[in-house]
């Protein structure tokens, strides 16, 4: 029997059990639109599989346990030192377990590059505009599993329990402790009484071995069935309409490109591990509270926090017998907190700026969301300037800056440079508006130049292509909304200034270059 | 001209252009060829790792340029892996580009919204569903089943009160008592204030019976810094001024912002740096905070001698040591 004959044979099997041909069939023949950026949420769907992969390989060998153990192993300089039996089982696993280190640095930096992507494809999402209806229910899944990246990565390397990841610890503690009225009384449940104790890490370790894996399966299952039932968007371009989907069919093509590139990026996260050392947890040595290494750095995905936290003005309020830190609360909970919030409700805050309630599923080009976009490059000029003064210690030894300097730069510049960015990005996206519509009207330039019979020169343009053409114009260019501040008999309509703000915004939005029309190209034919 | 605007029109999916393997046999072999050598150098990376596990010692370490010593062992266990995987998805990949259908396919799309009448059947019946149920008119029962979920929710809460002990207190004690000696960390050892010379620091904590079983949440609380100036150069009130002796100091080693172990000494600033969020407290000035995030001076610990000479605390901390929290009286 041929192989084709064989598969056939199964598939026989199947259906006569389940009746699943024609549900089989349709899905299988299933299109999906090739581009390199819908490879960005694949990335993190294979890290999250290699992260189970290789977690599971270490729980084979690590001891969640804060007993104190003398140490016995093979690294001779810790020798006859005290520590956590899970510093001691993730030393063992690193020296003694064959392939161990290779699977700790997997798993590593796996979850760098999982949180990496995870960052990647959002912002592809974003800047496309793919989060709008009918999508804003995955945006929000998104936004879930990034928050839930962010503590899974942060438990993980809280596990070894060696000095920099008890540091780590030392600081979620204080936040708890921080927390208005019950900070002490949550902390003390958390931690079993007084920090560190001994149940600390035995809990986590349930939480990120059992309970953020489950929730991230099921956030994954449902983020992944809506794409499969909502379709894929797709990009502009000839012969792609909101109404279709133009793309390669499931079998065998997509499949075989997508799991190859699970291998690819397995792979590539097996070299990393191989030749990059990271968290080299023997040379912390084990944790105690009296102690710190220096140039204490989280990982990047926490970076940004502990960059707000460093440039928090020291402020506390003390009053009535109590004490509220400011300087702990804001930049650890209330500004991340509605940073996150704003994220998740975007694509609602977008709908109704622009009034628009319809199905998109051709993405925009970021150009032609002028303010999206803006908004997109301020976000991230924020999160960057945060992360550079999570990391001004280093910068500071590797620029010979004073920590001073990068501490100031960064107090004034997560004020200035973020609205900065916003009017650059936006100018930026109307100027490359121009240049599609000067494509457009008057051709590419081919850089020969040619001599007119009377001497002058001028330069040769090529017309586009037709294809080219349609794509620089088919975008969509609403007018703003009209929101009359007066109704019909002239009387001051109820919540006039939120219509006002959202009439504002309205207009903002829809700045744009008028693209071009038939009737433009017709009118330069007549000169 | 006409006042219409009228947009450019879609010419539609360009045409498919055929691959060499498409219409020319002998590519289409030479690609199936590739695809065989990538799929065997993956075998050889699996042979590299087989190799790397039985023969190469787990002690042998090469130099490798900018990456540093690495350990062979593993180095080959992670390249065999990497070689083994990479190549297995370049094949498929470069199976899927050149040998498998490459025309792009188009689906139709249908709007999600279903049509008019169903729309309203449904809404209908979740109308008479509630209607059924009674939900608008019974509103005894909806308050009741409201406030029915609610309670219910405490039980989890109350059984996860075992978590922890209440923190009573203890947030602001600490081990310190009058007539608590300084011992050295490590060591255990008591100090005399000759054994410590001008702008030299060390690490205390409190004597206690046991030091063996010292638990980490003691010393989470109890860390000292002993640093020792020149008397004339503090710049203290009087009665901050008579808790130091002959010029050596003792702040709690506990961060004021978050806990962390403030541990480096700048000896020509005479500043202590935290080196979690840079916080920087000036020792001349009783660890006041000159800088970064931290609001509060690190607390500091009334210290003297004994009849030998041995460093001893006066009393406890007069306010609690490390961050911040609700029930800490600050003023
Ligand atoms: C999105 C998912 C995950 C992320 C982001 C993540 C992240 C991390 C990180 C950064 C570490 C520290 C590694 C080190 O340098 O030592 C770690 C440790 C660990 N993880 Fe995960 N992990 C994830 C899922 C899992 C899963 C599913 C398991 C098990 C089934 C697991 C088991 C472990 C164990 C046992 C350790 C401690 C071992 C050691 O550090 O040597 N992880 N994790
Ligand atoms: S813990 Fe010391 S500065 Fe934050």
């Amino acid at each position: 029997m041929t192989v084709e004959a064989r598969l056939g044979s199964v598939a026989n099997y199947v259906d006569e059990r389940t009746g699943a041909a024609a549900w089989m069939k349709k899905n299988l023949q299933k299109v999906f639109p090739d581009h390199w950026s819908f490879l960005l949420g694949e990335v993190a769907l294979y890290s999250f599989v290699i992260l189970l992969l290789s977690g599971t390989f270490l729980t084979f060998w690590f001891d969640p346990s804060q007993r104190e153990v003398v140490y016995e192993g093979s690294y001779e300089p810790l020798e006859g030192i005290k520590m956590s039996a899970a510093y001691a089982s993730a030393l063992h696993i690193s020296f003694e377990v064959r392939g161990g280190l290779l699977m700790r640095q997997i798993h590593h930096w796996a979850a760098l590059i999982f949180m990496a992507a995870i960052v990647a494809h959002m912002m592809r999402v974003f800047f496309t505009g793919a989060f709008r209806k009918p999508r804003e229910g995955n945006w929000i899944i998104g936004i879930g599993l990034l928050t839930l990246g962010i503590v899974e990565g942060f438990l993980g390397y809280s596990l070894p329990d060696d000095l920099l990841s008890g540091t780590g610890i030392r600081i979620a503690e204080a936040i708890i402790q921080a927390l208005p009225v019950v900070g002490s009384y949550l902390a003390y449940f958390a931690f079993g009484g007084a920090f560190p104790g001994e149940s600390f890490i035995p809990r986590i370790y349930t939480v990120h071995v059992l309970l953020l894996p489950g929730a991230f399966l099921a956030l994954i299952t449902a983020h992944l069935m809506l794409v499969w039932y909502q379709k894929h968007t797709q990009y502009p371009g000839p012969g792609r309409t909101e109404k279709n989907v133009v793309g390669y069919p499931l079998m065998p093509t997509y499949m075989a490109k997508a799991g190859g590139f699970f291998f690819i990026v397995f792979g590539v996260t097996a070299f990393l591990a191989a030749v990059a050392s990271i968290n080299p947890i023997w040379l912390y040595g084990p944790y105690t509270p009296g102690q710190i290494s220096a140039g204490s750095q989280p990982d990047w995905y926490m970076g940004w926090l502990d960059g707000l936290v460093r440039m928090a003005p020291p402020i506390e309020t003390h009053a009535f017998g109590h004490t509220i830190s400011w300087n702990i609360l804001v930049p650890g909970l209330i500004i991340p907190g509605i940073l996150f919030t704003g994220m998740a409700l975007y694509p609602f805050i977008e709908s109704w700026i622009t009034g628009d309630k319809r199905e998109h599923h051709l993405l925009d080009r970021p150009r032609n969301a002028p303010n999206r976009t803006a908004l997109g490059a301020m976000s991230l000029t924020f999160v960057m300037v945060t992360l550079i003064n999570g990391g001004n210690d280093i910068i500071a030894t590797h620029f010979d800056l004073s920590i001073n300097q990068i501490m100031w730069g960064t107090r004034f510049g997560v004020f200035i440079l973020p609205p900065l960015a916003f009017v650059i990005t936006k100018r930026l996206c109307l100027s490359l508006q121009r240049a599609d519509r000067e494509l457009v009207l008057h051709g590419r330039e081919t850089g020969t130049l040619l001599r007119l019979p009377h001497g002058e020169f001028v330069e040769v343009h090529e017309p586009i292509s037709p294809e080219k053409a349609f794509l620089l114009t088919s975008h969509e260019q609403a007018p703003p909304l009209e929101l009359p501040e007066v109704d019909g008999r002239g009387v001051k309509r109820a919540g006039a200034l939120r219509n006002k703000l959202r009439s504002r915004m309205s207009v903002a939005n829809a700045e744009a270059i008028p693209k071009v029309s038939v009737n433009d190209l017709k009118e330069i034919e007549h000169h | 001209m006409s006042n219409e605007i009228e947009a450019i029109k879609d010419p539609g999916l360009p045409a498919h252009v055929h691959r060499k393997a498409d219409t020319d046999s002998a590519a289409a072999d030479r690609a199936e060829r590739q695809v065989a050598i990538l799929f065997g150098i993956s075998a050889l990376g699996t042979a590299l790792l087989i190799v790397s596990y039985i023969f190469i010692p787990d002690d042998v370490f090469i130099f490798i340029p900018v990456m540093g010593n690495q350990n062979a062992h593993q180095l080959g266990l992670g390249l065999g892996m990497a070689i083994s995987l990479f190549f297995i998805g370049m094949g498929a990949i470069h199976w899927a580009k050149t040998l498998m259908p490459d025309t792009e396919v188009v689906a139709q799309r249908h709007e999600f919204r279903s049509p008019d009448s169903d729309r309203k059947e449904f809404v209908e019946a979740v109308k008479s569903g509630a209607g059924a149920a009674g939900l608008g008119r019974r509103s005894l029962i909806k308050k009741s089943l409201g406030a029915a979920l609610g309670l219910s929710a405490l039980s989890p809460l109350l059984l996860l009160r075992d978590l922890g002990p209440l923190p009573e207190k203890e947030l602001e004690k600490t081990t310190w008592k009058s007539g608590t000696y300084l011992v050295t960390d490590p060591g255990n050892r008591r100090i005399k204030a000759s054994d410590l010379e001008v702008g030299a620091v060390a690490q205390v904590l409190p004597e206690i019976e046991d030091p063996e079983h010292r638990k980490l949440s003691d010393i989470a609380k109890d860390a000292v810094l002993l640093i020792r100036l020149r008397p004339q150069e503090f710049n203290l009130e009087a009665n901050k001024l008579a808790m130091t002796h002959d010029g050596i100091i003792a702040f709690s080693k506990i961060c004021s912002h978050m806990g962390c172990a403030v541990a480096l000494y700048e000896q020509q600033t005479k500043h202590l740096l935290c080196p979690c969020h840079q916080s920087t407290f000036d020792v001349t000035r009783g660890a006041k905070v000159i800088f970064g995030p931290s609001a509060r001076p690190l607390p500091q610990l009334d210290i003297t001698i004994d009849q030998e000479g041995y460093l001893v605390a006066r009393q406890p901390f007069s306010e609690p040591v490390g961050p911040s929290f609700w029930e800490r009286n600050s003023q």
